[in-house]
């Protein structure tokens, strides 16, 4: 337990997409995380406070329902009013409405404090390996 | 010769005392007089005894066991201190109302100086210090127990967080002679909750220290042990009706509504999962039996706070009379005021209903309807109640009313709040004899005897 790192995911927002968040706890148990999954309809507080008293070292955030951008907004700066300190926060799925260029979704994401941001399609093993990298685990 | 126990309530207000045939399974006698704690707690005791003396017959009955509850000389008292309020700070609040504690305050995340202070001030008798799923945040608890070991260091403090910072808690708190115990974490994992290991250190707690800080070791001598806190032992005996003994099936989910002067206790005995499909159950679990205590509901010393809560016009909807404020400061500064004429019964009434619906309005669950691209979806917080078998009626104004189903009513599902998870075809019984908290004590002793007698007194009755 003490030497694993400490994930939570869920699904924000009034998004009910359950499927994604249960493939994502399994794949991310099985790469040796803590998975604390909040589970859907899951709001910005709930993924924090879970990260407090869990000690988690991210936050994985799904959006599938393309209201993703405004669910998200000022999730960064109430992280750090709660004391997690650069914490990592990811965030993929369908997080926007329509086909837009996901450059620029991409900058604006990371504008609201997310270190990675997935468009769709990418498969949870990259995001696993991103996490391998940012958490530094060989 | 019949054996017979002898079951004490030392109440806030009045001492009582149960008497209970083993043999028969019957009551055979019940009296009661003030509660004497400034003086000696036995005074009080020794009044009612002789008075209950008067009402049996010595030569045929033998007191083999004196049991007693209390809740003299403001209860117990506690703070509980976690981490995240809606968390760690929430199950601790669970499990110390479980155990029968006035929970005075909760404190969340790093206590400030000014929080130590206060509690300092409080004169609570245990403090309960979580924080942290086991595996998560050890940093939290372990500067809340450096604050506590260097300014709190005369009250008992039950350690129930993170098992990874139990090592460093305990080397703190043994450096500082701090009079402690640990127990499991109370919320082990996220939203999952774990009250009953603290419930029973909060009472071997209870019973080691507590009685004697309160001015009951007097009451020692003669009685064979004072067990648990009154709301503890209603709360025993509530589990043990619903769920039954080894032996004996219970009788279900049920509610059991106490109101009293100062506070209206609401327990329920159900496990609550969304009756419906389709549900999303939302926020920290619910433990089985669970107890709520609503301090601005009462009879008497909270008449004004629970005008204040249900406001005059819901008041009006049970009552014609005028000078409702008047009334209710007159029960706030009489708090021993029992009513005669017709007026004051019906004004009486008239509060417990209001006690009643307020307290079941905030005991139970909601359900809550999110809109979504997918349509609605509804959350459920907390329990849901509506299928329960039974809402019983205790505490003095229920008791002694002649309209106590009435009152109790008020605690059901209602079409006008249909967010609120109240049982909708509950049977209504009332606990006329007094003998909840006796039971339970009982129950220590004798479950199945504590059971029937429960079954024949308030049940089948």
């Amino acid at each position: 337990m003490a030497d694993k790192k400490t994930i939570v995911i869920g699904v924000i927002g009034s998004d009910v997409h359950a499927v994604g968040n249960k493939i994502i706890e399994y794949a991310l148990t099985n790469a040796n995380f803590n998975v604390i999954n909040v589970g859907v309809l899951s709001t910005q507080e709930d993924f924090i406070n879970a990260a407090i008293e869990t000690n988690a070292d991210g936050i994985l955030v799904s959006s599938l329902y393309g209201h993703g951008e405004l669910d998200c907004q000022g999730m960064r700066e109430k992280c750090d009013e709660a004391g997690l300190d650069n914490i990592l926060l990811y965030i993929g799925g369908n997080i926007v409405v329509g086909k837009q260029d996901f450059k620029e979704v991409e900058e604006r994401f990371k504008k609201l404090g997310f270190d990675r941001v997935y468009p769709p399609g990418v498969k949870i093993e990259t995001g696993i390996e991103d996490l391998k990298i940012d958490l530094n685990i060989k | 010769m019949n054996n017979a126990y002898l079951l004490i309530d030392f109440g806030s207000t009045y001492t009582k005392l149960t008497l209970v045939d083993i043999e028969k399974e019957e009551i055979i006698a019940t009296s009661k007089s003030i509660t004497t704690v400034e003086t000696n707690i036995m005074e009080g005791f020794d009044k009612a005894f002789h008075l209950l003396k008067q009402k049996y017959d010595e030569n045929k009955i033998k007191i083999i066991k004196k049991l007693a509850c209390s809740s003299a000389a403001g209860g117990l008292k506690m703070v509980t201190i976690g981490l995240v309020p809606e968390l760690t700070v929430e199950a601790g609040k669970r499990a110390a109302l479980g155990a029968g504690a006035r929970v005075l305050k909760t404190y969340s995340y790093e206590i400030t100086n000014d929080e130590v202070n206060e509690i300092k001030n409080m004169k609570v008798d245990i403090i309960l210090l979580s924080g942290g799923t086991d595996g998560g945040n050890k940093k939290i608890i372990i500067e809340n127990a450096k604050k506590i070991a260097v300014n709190l260091k005369h009250i008992p403090i039950i350690v129930a967080g993170n098992k990874c910072a139990l090592d460093e808690v305990r080397t703190i708190f043994d450096e500082h002679n701090i009079h402690y115990i640990t127990t499991e974490n109370v919320m082990p994992k996220l939203n999952e909750i774990n009250v009953i290991p603290v419930r029973e250190k909060i009472r071997e707690v209870f019973m080691k220290n507590i009685i004697k800080s309160k001015g009951m070791d007097g009451a020692e001598a003669f009685i064979d042990g004072i067990l648990t806190p009154t709301p503890a032992a209603v709360l025993k005996a509530s589990e043990i009706l619903s769920k039954g003994t080894n032996r004996l099936s219970g009788i279900g989910d049920l509610i059991v509504v106490d109101i009293g002067g100062a506070t209206t206790d609401v327990h329920s005995l159900a496990e609550g999962y969304p009756s419906k499909s389709g549900i999303n159950l939302k926020g920290l679990q619910e433990p089985f039996a669970k107890r709520t205590v609503e301090g601005d509901l009462g009879m008497r010393y909270s008449a004004l706070a629970l005008l204040e809560a249900g406001g005059e016009k819901m008041i009006k909807e049970f009552t014609s009379t005028e000078d409702i404020l008047k009334k209710c400061r007159y029960r706030h500064d009489n708090i021993e005021f029992v009513p005669q004429n017709k007026e004051d019964i019906d004004f009486d009434e008239a509060l417990a209903k209001v006690a009643t619906k307020l307290a079941l309005n905030r005991h139970v669950g909601y359900i809550e309807i999110a809109y979504t691209p997918l349509g609605e979806v509804f959350n459920q917080y907390g329990k849901d109640l509506l299928e329960v078998n039974y809402i019983i009626g205790t505490g003095g104004v229920i008791v002694h009313s002649h309209h106590p189903l009435e009152i109790l009513e008020l605690g059901m599902f209602s079409k006008q709040e249909p967010t609120l998870l109240k049982p909708k075809n509950p049977v209504i019984k009332v606990d006329e004899s007094y003998i909840l908290s006796a039971m339970g004590l009982l129950a220590y002793d004798l479950p199945d005897c504590a059971f029937r007698i429960m079954k024949k007194y308030i049940i089948d009755k």
